[in-house]
């Protein structure tokens, strides 16, 4: 079975914080990641071709320091990493992104499944799962928290729903986009962090994946960011003052309110 | 590209401190973009210099927006029930379709729908394009997926709206990419443009700016909504509108991925989207007994508890309770937060409440700066008495 895993580097957002004082973003000590969502989609793949046999490659589409995040990949057990890079990708929304990764995926000769992160942490729009596995064609599946069986050219898999959950059959070739539950990704081996070191991440442009350079980055995007600009500030603010027991009597006076309706 | 123009940057760094990609920083004096950039336009937007350009390039997919027209809404149908956020996209809907001045249309698919396209008219629905068949029983992305694509080529409306639900987020992308049409995740706001274009706002980076999305060039503009975020208008059982019973015929419901059962699991108990008044917890509950003083509150106050996604990640608390960026939203009257630090990707899933109460330890706690009450106490010593004063006060 040849798997191939998407990854993204995204900034650490759990440490992106609102300088209330500002309302300006702090920066501070945040550095680039794998997105969580996607160690959970490598950890599956290299899971399930140990267990069912196959090959692993860990693809990205980035700015070439998402090389180091793909030599992570390989760390935790990756056979091959694929970073696809060009300028002229920058600025690319969820549209052209999956126009991108399928010119990749089919550059690379395709695969038996694709694995997703169920979305990436700094657009949170889980969309480039889905529109990659359309762009290709594949049976699709999205938010796997098991997957239970892979015989026969079908993988047996639960889909997560607001109100519990799918029991799903799905043929391969497929993609599926996995939630956290999935799986506990694992930490890299010596062995894996040796095998990192060495291993020749394949990079690949605009050219090498045979892109129409119209389709892709901001010009290739159908949506467009018309401007950003900081949350509102919520009304007023009280902080309650004086021992406990008073400021739970205030607060129970200033709730009466809310209570009675 | 991000372009700098060196004549009118001053080198004052507020386009380093406000990139969250790291991808700017300034050099002798003068901004210099790194290859990081993702052309995001945040460092645009605050230069005060006017230093910094986004060049937009021309469109290469463009369609002619006068031959798209009417607001649809996609409304969500499983288990016997419309999804509720199907009547709150009515409700902005009909805003929409009023300020375009075009009729506005929901899509109901399913099996054994009986007459609930009624209520989506009773909501504000103009007309109901329903298509019922035992082929649609269960969710699957490619049936529904085409059974909307086919719809909306055929019909052309200009704005496809649907809920940022498990089930939306899951088909709507692919129905949005094989139109070759824009989409806009998770909106919390929705409007009309003067050049007539959907404006659709969101928020970015786990909530710590917001960003509005415009698709000039491409038709239907689609999005999907968070649900609890727009208000559903009252229902009119008087109101008059047009259901169209499609032929299952006429349409591809084929799916590779077969459903084999379909489980409930979220008890009835967790009816936290709906609850009026929410008690959350969050690490300062040192343990997953923590809960326990937390469950009392919220049945004293007849509503639910909900947590922060460390306690849930923790395995205190299972997922359903999980209130955020990556869990749910909810705009209750009372929300209370109890040892809950603020992260920001907390925040965006309770900040629309009425009323928010906070109560932690760490006085700088980012909690507070959100809180329309703040109490600076150990919660196991301010939770136990807020518990004795509220029995008290009932009696």
């Amino acid at each position: 079975m040849k798997i191939i895993v998407c990854l993204k580097q995204v900034p650490d957002a759990k440490n992106v914080r609102l300088d209330p004082k500002t309302n300006t973003m702090s920066r501070e000590g945040v550095k680039s990641i794998m997105n969580p969502f996607d160690e959970h989609a490598l950890e599956e793949a290299v899971r399930l071709a140990a267990e069912y046999g196959g090959s692993v490659t860990a693809l990205s589409m980035g700015p070439p320091q998402a090389g180091e995040m793909l030599r992570g990949a390989v760390a935790c057990g990756a056979d091959a990493a694929v970073l696809v890079s060009d300028r002229a990708f920058a600025g690319a929304d969820t549209w052209a992104t999956t126009y991108t990764l399928a010119r990749a995926v089919i550059t690379l000769g395709g695969a038996d499944l694709i694995i997703c992160g169920k979305q990436a942490i700094d657009g949170d729009t889980a969309q480039v799962g889905p529109g990659l596995a359309g762009r290709l064609d594949l049976a699709y599946a999205s938010c796997i928290k098991k997957v239970q069986e892979v015989k026969d050219g079908v993988i047996i898999a639960q889909r997560m729903m607001d109100d519990g959950y799918d029991e799903l059959e799905i043929p391969l070739p497929a993609l599926f986009t996995v939630v956290k539950e999935i799986n506990e990704p694992r930490i890299a081996s010596l062995k894996g962090k040796m095998k990192a070191k060495k291993v020749e991440i394949k990079v690949l442009d605009a050219a090498g994946i045979g892109a129409d350079p119209k389709l892709l980055g901001l010009a290739g995007s159908p949506t467009k960011v018309d401007k950003v600009f900081a949350p509102e500030a919520r009304g007023e603010r009280t902080m309650l003052t004086g021992t406990v027991a008073g400021q739970v009597t205030q607060l129970v006076e200033k709730l009466e309110a809310v209570l009675n309706a | 590209m991000l372009e700098i123009d060196p004549q009118l940057c001053t080198g004052c760094g507020v386009c380093e401190d406000n990139c969250a990609f790291g991808a700017i920083s300034v050099v002798n004096g003068l901004a210099q973009v790194k290859e990081q950039c993702t052309l995001c336009g945040n460092c645009v937007d605050n230069c005060e210099a006017g230093a910094l350009l986004i060049e937009q390039g021309e469109a290469a997919v463009k369609v002619n927006p006068a031959d798209y027209a009417g607001v649809w809404i996609y409304a969500e149908f499983r288990h016997g029930e419309i999804a509720p956020v199907a009547f709150e996209l009515l409700g902005i809907g009909r805003r929409l379709a009023a300020a375009r001045g075009v009729q506005l249309a929901a899509v109901l698919m399913g099996y054994d729908l009986q007459d609930k396209a009624q209520e989506l008219i009773w909501h504000g629905a103009d007309e109901v394009f329903q298509l019922d068949d035992p082929g649609l029983k269960d969710f699957t992305d490619e049936a529904y997926g085409n059974v909307l694509a086919h719809l909306i080529k055929e019909h052309k409306p200009e704005i496809v709206l649907a809920g940022a639900t498990a089930i939306g987020r899951s088909f709507i992308p692919q129905v949005a990419t094989s139109m070759g049409a824009g989409l806009t995740a998770d909106c919390t706001d929705l409007a009309i443009g003067e050049d007539g274009n959907l404006l659709q706002t969101r928020p970015a980076f786990g909530g710590n700016i917001m960003a509005t999305i415009v698709c000039p060039d491409t038709r239907p503009q689609m999005a999907t909504v968070r649900p609890m975020v727009m208000t559903a208008l009252p229902p009119d059982k008087g109101r008059q509108g047009v259901v169209h019973k499609l032929d299952a015929g006429a349409f591809n419901l084929a799916a590779r991925v077969k459903v084999l059962a379909s489980v409930i699991t979220a008890p009835d108990k967790v009816k936290l989207a709906e609850a009026e008044i929410v008690v959350a917890g969050g690490r300062g509950l040192e343990s997953a007994k923590g809960f326990a003083l937390l469950n009392e509150l919220a049945d004293l106050l007849g509503g639910s508890v909900a947590a922060s996604r460390a306690v849930v990640d923790a395995g205190w608390i299972d997922y359903p309770y999980q209130v955020g960026q990556t869990g749910k939203t909810v705009a209750p009257k009372l929300y209370i937060c109890c040892g809950i630090s603020g992260a920001i990707q907390h925040l965006v899933g309770m900040q629309s409440s009425e009323v928010i109460v906070a109560i932690n330890k760490d006085p700088a706690a980012p909690i507070f700066a959100i809180a329309t009450y703040g109490i600076v106490g150990d919660l196991f010593e301010v939770l136990p008495r807020l518990i004795t004063e509220l029995k008290n006060r009932t009696l």
